[in-house]
């Protein structure tokens, strides 16, 4: 690790001196300049050498913009996705019981793949029945209960309408889970908003939790707006 | 480094671009690289064991929602979807509640392999790893 933020602020400190570096905050562009100042009236033909004259001056200001603003904070890139228990962080390493964990990706090998979570589609995994899991602690046979009741909630913003399925989620739950505690089981009596939802309450207690996340607004807001007004009930989407 | 890095692009492709990509791959490992990175959905569980020296524990939802639907423990185990919110206890677990439904040596093995669970790093806080508050609220 140490090496590699080595290398990074190498290559910051010659991208800066360079004058090329664009995607900055003004914190990091106000150096940039400084250091184009300089080297202004030597010959321009040789970029390489830049780099060594900018470099006692950068390194400070450049480390604490790069820790606040990476590319993409919410992302996780490919490779570091589902770290096995013994890298990911919470695990102790030294721990005796970490290095017997399950690493992930040995379990989710034949399962199909989403964009977010634990990037399992795992409504996906028990409709094609890559999984079946128990629905009874103790009898594998018992089936759930499920209904096939979809509610149609029409939002207010510019996004499309929200279709809660109740099937994908009986497959899992039981009503007692959601009703009534966390929803009234009466149309017109449940305020949600998405401010609830970031904060864990309504879908969010499991949303953002263990169900896929809010980054995937679509799988919610998923009914066009300008389609015929629905009743509360509509008829059951797409399986 | 530099010199070399830029010698070896295609012409057809901008330099500028390439290296800007390549500075933001390194930026990107530094940031994640210091980050937990669980899985989504994991609970650390630190109600009691740091006071008690023991490591906290850690529940891998993804690995037993392979084998159970979120009913068997929420609705029938009475799990509150609130990590730490349960006030789970070892005595409780022997006694057959909250983990003790299956963890007994029958559905799944017993309690006398303390490390699989309790393997998180000290001073861990009671979460659910990567929830959305989590990750917006740093």
């Amino acid at each position: 690790m140490k090496r590699l933020s080595l290398i990074a602020l190498a290559l910051l400190v010659a991208v800066l001196g360079a004058g090329i570096f664009v995607d900055a905050s003004a914190q990091q562009q106000a150096p940039a300049k400084a250091a184009d100042a300089k080297p202004a009236d030597k010959p321009a033909d040789k970029p390489a050498a830049k780099p060594a004259d900018a470099k006692p001056a950068d390194p400070a200001p450049a480390k604490p913009a790069a820790a606040a603003n990476p590319f993409n904070r919410l992302m996780i890139p490919k490779a570091d996705r589902n770290p096995p228990p013994i890298k990911d962080g919470i695990h102790d390493p030294e721990s005796p019981g970490t290095p017997m964990l399950q690493p992930p990706l040995d379990a989710f090998g034949g399962m199909p793949k989403s964009n977010a979570g634990n990037n399992i589609n795992w409504v996906q995994a028990i409709k094609d029945k890559t999984i079946n899991p128990r629905y009874d602690r103790l009898n594998p046979k018992e089936e759930p209960m499920i209904l096939d009741l979809d509610i149609v909630r029409e939002v207010k913003g510019f996004m499309p309408d929200v279709v809660y399925p109740h099937d994908r989620h009986t497959e899992w739950l039981d009503c007692s889970n959601c009703h009534p505690d966390i929803f009234i089981p009466q149309k017109g009596q449940n305020t949600i908003s998405m401010a609830q939802i970031l904060m864990g309450q309504k879908c969010g207690v499991c949303h953002g939790k263990v169900a896929f996340p809010v980054s995937e607004c679509r799988l919610c807001h998923s009914k066009k707006k300008d389609q015929p007004k629905a009743a509360s009930v509509s008829a059951p989407a797409a399986k | 480094m530099t010199r070399k890095f830029l010698g070896g692009v295609p012409a057809s492709r901008s330099p500028m671009r390439l290296l800007r990509l390549v500075f933001l791959v390194f930026l990107a490992v530094i940031v994640w690289g210091s980050e937990a990175m669980a899985e989504y959905g994991d609970i650390v569980i630190n109600n009691y064991s740091d006071k008690a020296g023991m490591r906290p524990a850690i529940f891998p939802h993804w690995f037993h929602r392979i084998r159970f639907r979120c009913k068997v423990c929420h609705a029938d185990l009475g799990f509150k979807f609130k990590a730490g919110g349960n006030d789970i206890n070892m005595l409780k677990i022997i006694d057959g509640q909250f983990c003790g439904g299956c963890h007994n040596g029958e559905v799944a093995w017993s309690v006398e392999n303390c490390d699989i669970c309790h393997s998180g790093k000290p001073n861990t806080p009671t979460q659910v790893h990567g929830n959305t508050i989590q990750k917006l609220v740093k």
